[in-house]
């Protein structure tokens, strides 16, 4: 009341965070905004003078109609889904880890390096290997964040989304020195695997998707049923509980970090191993960014995340189809995914909180 | 508790399995086809369906990919394909080998019998697809990969515009300052070949001026071709010749009030106070040839290396505004000179900016050393 009678300009809408919505009205609130979002983006490809339905009717097709398609649509989904999981389990104790990107990129150039240079031994002591240090890899880079924020208190949000770039320069560099392919005449690339490098498709498609379903269900059991997941939640709810119940705060950090970074790093491995067959300075392309909004879209939820990130795999290679399909500029396919992007996340943001207009007497 | 895990496993046990149907049945066709027949493509016109995968898009209006999808417009109409014939992939960076392979599958699943991909990061991608798919012909630009069936490569004696392009700009420097943003080092052939026959153009002309080369290490990135442009002018270069996808220097050198020489397509159009000329492709010269030969079933998987004779490549028009009085001759005697074979550009001995001397009397680089083994500059040429 004080308040309001000092300041006697109350602003004419403001946000205000509501209690918990139900779960129906939850569901409710998430269909209107994708029903929006197909509406706005029909309205824009109207304009550019396209039938809506027969668009949208090809990016659900361009990502189901051949067996071709399916294993493209799950191939861009395993890394997206891996690297998920790896945020997760950052966000889940409230650490904001930016850094996937880089992350992943250090899984993959630890793996990369037996590769190139060590390919020799047997194929699966080899994977296993390349495994191993892609683990090590962006386990460690996920750990100079969190040995940071542990000693010195600085801002992980920063500090992991700048080491993305630091480790994108990494590749550049050795792509253009060390690595550099011998047999390029001075084009600046890295070799391609040996085929004893590369790991074996499945049904199809590259390995990587056992990896990335045994993960999820890794990641559920840890977060879910062990001590271990148990006290990172409490330090996500509150640093003070979790001190006052004897939880080594700082330690926990560290090593839910090493583990976040550590599962991102093998989603680079898996990219540069079983889809790219090289390494590529878009071994990462995004996804790391893209995992933290398939992450919270998901709610931090492990099996919610597959699905999550199925649809956006989806919708990233039904746009592929679609843009040849009618001759659309790229650009335009990007717009379309940016409108439904736009309300879905939108969306999520009246799920927590609603606007609450002007009232008519001050002081309430 | 355990109840719960064994539920979850559960699921996700029936998710693998689920996946696995989708994906499932016949994933190893590849490996049974395995009859090392060649093949030799005939066409008919009716059923070609041709896939183009693009670094960026048409729609910038002018560069590298605007004139490669001119030239696939140019070969549907000298053929009369239908719009429906043609699949364009475009913003498929070359550096993402998943995207790339993933565009070419989506031409296939289109029905492409032929695929051209134009940009020098498709290569390795389109090598392992050639041999996935031995039905589908596979044409790479720039690179220099081939094998036996159905992957060739093609590219063109592009230096041999840079050099007329030379000479236009040796006799406008009043600097006697000429910059070139590469979009590589001196360890490539193909920009550094570039380079010295656009500075031995210059020095055909005008014995003093200096050529200074700033290097982007990219083949595509406007902000570093800006910056590099931008700091060969402040060095007092003059006219700026560049290699390297968008227009950006010579917008830049029209800004500053200087000049330039543009490459790909015609960059009067986006810089007209400041263009000289430019270096251009005209690719429909190739893709009309090798389209053609597919329909005859003449095609074969070898290396094309076309020039200013096949018309693959050309200077733009000169701009009569600005160009220094008497160019239009010089330029004139020297192309006659090439298309009658009298003069190659890399004739003779050549001397390096670094004291050495290439080649020999009477004779001229072959193509294997022009497109390979270019790594020295010419004796006017400045690293900065």
């Amino acid at each position: 009341m004080e308040a309001s009678k000092k300041t006697g300009r109350e602003p004419l809408l403001r946000t205000v965070k509501r209690a918990e919505l139900s779960r129906k009205k939850t569901m409710i609130l998430r269909a209107a905004s994708v029903l929006l979002a197909l509406l706005a983006g029909g309205i824009f490809l109207l304009i550019i003078g396209f039938n809506p339905f027969t668009v949208y009717q090809t990016i659900i097709s361009g990502a189901f109609r051949s067996e071709m398609a399916v294993q493209a649509t799950i191939r861009i989904m395993i890394p997206l889904l891996i690297s998920s999981l790896g945020v997760t389990m950052a966000f889940k104790m409230r650490f904001w880890n930016i850094g996937a990107e880089g992350q992943i990129i250090m899984g993959a150039i630890f793996a990369t390096y037996f590769a190139l240079y060590q390919n020799a031994m047997p194929h699966v002591l080899l994977l296993i290997i390349m495994f191993i240090f892609s683990v090590i890899g962006g386990g460690l880079f996920g750990l100079i964040p969190a040995f940071f924020k542990a000693k010195f208190n600085t801002n992980e949000t920063l500090f992991t989304l700048m080491l993305n770039y630091i480790a994108l320069n990494v590749i550049v560099y050795l792509r253009d020195g060390p690595w550099k392919d011998p047999a390029s005449s001075g084009f600046p690339k890295i070799a391609r695997f040996d085929l004893n490098a590369q790991l074996d498709s499945v049904l199809g498609v590259q390995a990587g998707w056992i990896i990335a379903l045994l993960l999820t269900a890794i990641v559920y059991i840890y977060l879910k049923y062990t001590k271990q997941g148990y006290e990172i939640s409490v330090v996500g709810d509150s640093h003070a509980t979790a001190k006052y119940a004897g939880i080594p705060v700082k330690r926990m950090m560290l090593r839910t970090m090493f583990l976040s970074g550590a599962i991102c790093g093998i989603a680079g491995m898996v990219q540069a191993t079983g889809s790219d067959m090289t390494l590529a300075t878009s071994v990462a392309g995004g996804v790391g960014f893209t995992a933290i909004i398939v992450a919270w879209l998901a709610r931090l939820n492990p099996a919610a995340i597959v699905i999550v990130s199925f649809l956006f795999s989806i919708l990233e290679k039904g746009s592929s189809v679609m843009q040849s399909t009618y001759g659309l500029s790229s650009y335009s396919a990007d717009v379309l995914q940016g409108i439904i992007l736009f309300f879905v996340l939108g969306c999520e943001f009246f799920v927590r909180y609603k606007f609450v207009g002007r009232k008519g007497g001050a002081g309430k | 508790m355990r109840k719960k895990v064994l539920k979850v496993t559960g699921i996700i046990l029936s998710l693998v399995l689920v996946l696995g149907l989708m994906t499932g049945c016949g994933s190893k066709k590849t490996t049974s086809d395995k009859k090392e027949e060649k093949k030799q493509f005939k066409i008919a016109k009716k059923d070609l369906k041709i896939g183009v995968i693009h670094i960026s898009d048409p729609s910038e209006g002018s560069g590298y990919t605007y004139t490669h999808d001119q030239g696939i417009i140019a070969m549907q109409k000298k053929l009369g394909l239908k719009d429906s014939q043609i699949v364009r992939k475009t913003n498929i960076t070359d550096t993402d080998p998943t995207k790339t392979e993933t565009a070419i599958k989506e031409c296939i699943e289109d029905g492409c019998n032929v695929i051209f991909g134009t940009s020098w990061g498709y290569m390795d991608t389109m090598e392992a697809m050639a041999k996935e798919y031995p039905d589908v012909a596979f044409s790479h630009g720039t690179g220099y990969k081939k094998n036996d069936s159905n992957f060739n490569n093609y590219f063109g004696r592009i230096y041999q515009a840079r050099y007329l392009s030379g000479i236009a700009a040796g006799l406008k420097t009043k600097s006697n300052k000429i910059g070139y943003v590469a979009a590589m080092g001196k360890d490539n052939a193909e920009v550094t070949g570039g380079v010295d026959a656009f500075a031995m153009g210059i020095y055909s002309v005008n014995k003093k001026a200096k050529v200074y080369v700033k290097v982007t290490n990219s083949w595509f990135n406007p902000n570093e071709e800006t910056n590099a442009a931008k700091a060969l002018i402040s060095q007092g270069c003059d006219v700026i010749g560049q290699h390297c996808d968008t227009p950006n220097p010579q917008l830049e050198a029209e800004k500053a009030g200087v000049w330039g020489v543009g490459y790909n397509s015609d960059m009067t159009k986006d810089a007209p106070k400041a263009t000289l000329t430019s270096t251009i492709w005209n690719w429909g010269a190739y893709y009309t040839e090798a389209v053609q030969e597919l329909i005859d079933g003449t095609w074969k998987p070898e290396v094309y290396y076309g020039g200013m004779k096949e018309g693959l490549v050309d200077i733009a028009p000169l701009n009569k505004k600005l160009i220094a009085p008497g160019t239009e001759k010089k330029i004139e005697e020297a192309k006659e000179k090439m298309l009658s074979g009298d003069f190659n550009v890399f004739d003779g001995v050549i001397e390096t900016n670094d004291g050495k001397k290439v080649g020999k009397k009477g004779e001229t680089l072959s193509d294997e050393d022009i497109k390979g083994k270019i790594n020295w500059y010419f004796k006017n040429i400045v690293v900065k």
